[in-house]
């Protein structure tokens, strides 16, 4: 019970067969090779596998593959820009915001997708845009803190506290 | 991990939906947001042999006032329904209480239809409803009927749709007079359904008389509960701490928790007459 499917995902477009019943977070990793979208949980709760959809920060692993034919996705390996890192990405690595580094796609999407909004975020703008991501390692310090730096440099102003 | 296979039915429209569903019944279910359903579906709690996906349906979206209603399309998401400027002017209390609603990635998928068909004694939907005696308008074969929030909820995920009905619209009553809105949630971990909440609409006049207020619990019991007793005392009269305290008090006595890992029962009444009074008072102090 193959459905062919068409997706742009990273501004690329792509064919995949998929059965109903293939999540999204699947057809992103086995069939597009695309394994940034990381899987933490079987319930939806961890966020690990968070992407934009249609804009929108979602957790793939709730969504069927099927529903998205003829939209746009865009995955941790759409933010980089001709070969260099995203400034969300830059701020992570300087804020030293990732440890084993599992639920960091998820996380830095979850950025992308408060920043894309709501350029000048408070601290608890930030900590309720990732209150649908889990991490295990850092405590969240330096996540939080990555992404003031992520807000400051890509709008070149002070986040207000 | 992986649903069990189902056959995806995409309906043009809603009659179409609708016909899906009269034909296949309970082996069918409704696709909306998803963020209840799938998880369900990964764990094979639920394995329907159908799923029809109401998200490309058009009309089942639409956030508007009608004939003196705020009308909410089942499809409306909770994002959308939080940051509309529509929703803020006339029903303060659901900003406020859809931010405490899950995460971000929930609340962009997540539809108002969805949240109350799932029925869940701690979710967030079913007080607000209760509170602001909504009423929801359903479809099925045999057309189209309205079920007052008060009689939706009959069990602990269930309610009073039949097998072949879905729901079409949320339908509030806009009140006539300025009403404060005030939602306090006992959540253990961010984003979690709730161990007790409170939903608080009331319209308080200048000599602090509560002319009228709509009160709905979740935690309260195997389904949201509407404190239908505390609400008429409190109803026509001067607000005082000792009414406040009383209405807490009944409010309590009235819950019938059930004891879960979120908390026992008795844990459950109290924190509801705790955040029954916290909410009361933030409202009178933002009153003044």
């Amino acid at each position: 019970m193959l459905k062919e499917i068409s997706v742009k995902v990273n501004g690329v477009e792509h064919v995949a067969k998929v059965e109903p019943r293939t999540l999204l977070i699947h057809m992103l990793r086995d069939q597009l090779g695309l394994t940034g979208a990381h899987i933490g949980c079987v319930v939806g709760k961890c966020g690990a596998c968070t992407v934009l959809w249609q804009g929108r920060a979602v957790k793939s692993c709730l969504v069927f593959a099927v529903q998205t034919r003829g939209t746009e996705i865009t995955t941790i390996e759409g933010l980089a820009q001709n070969g260099g890192l995203h400034p969300i990405q830059q701020a992570f690595w300087d804020a030293d915001a990732a440890e084993c580094g599992y639920c960091t796609p998820g996380m830095i999407m979850a950025a992308y997708a408060l920043l894309s909004k709501n350029p000048l975020p408070t601290e608890s703008d930030i900590k309720q845009a990732i209150a649908g991501n889990l991490c295990r390692c850092t405590g969240y310090r330096n996540i939080v803190e990555a992404i003031k730096k992520a807000a400051d440099r890509i709008t070149g102003e002070n986040t207000r506290a | 991990m992986y649903p069990a296979a189902f056959e995806y039915l995409e309906p043009a429209s809603l009659q179409q939906a609708v016909e899906f569903l009269g034909e296949r019944g309970e082996d069918a279910r409704i696709l909306a947001g998803g963020q209840s359903l799938v998880p369900l579906m990964k764990l094979r709690l639920a394995r329907p042999k159908y799923l029809i996906d109401l998200n490309r349906v058009a009309g089942l979206d639409h956030i508007e006032v009608r004939d003196g209603s705020l009308v909410l399309g089942a499809l409306a998401r909770h994002a959308d329904i939080e940051s509309s400027p529509i929703v803020r002017r006339t029903i303060p209390l659901l900003p406020q209480a859809l931010r405490r609603l899950g995460d971000c990635q929930v609340r962009n998928l997540g539809s108002v239809g969805g949240a109350v068909v799932e029925a869940d004694p701690a979710g967030d939907w079913g007080p607000l409803i209760l509170a602001l005696n909504a009423r929801i308008k359903c479809l099925g074969p045999r057309g189209e009927r309205e079920i007052e929030a008060g009689d939706f909820f009959t069990f602990a995920y269930s309610t009073a749709l039949q097998a072949d009905e879905l729901v079409r619209e949320i339908v509030i009553p806009i009140p006539n007079q300025p009403v404060l809105g005030e939602y306090v949630k006992l959540e253990r971990i961010a984003g979690d359904f709730a161990v007790a909440s409170v939903a608080l609409q009331a319209d308080i006049d200048s000599d602090g008389i509560c002319r009228d207020v709509g009160i709905g619990l979740a935690g309260a019991g195997a389904c949201p509960l509407k404190a239908i007793e505390a609400e008429n005392l409190l109803r026509g009269s001067r607000l005082s701490p000792e009414l406040i305290e009383r209405a807490g008090r009944e409010l309590e006595a009235r819950a019938n928790p059930i004891s879960d890992l979120r908390g026992s029962a008795e844990y459950k009444k109290e924190v509801l007459r705790v955040i029954f009074a916290r909410a009361m008072e933030q409202i009178i102090a933002r009153r003044s």
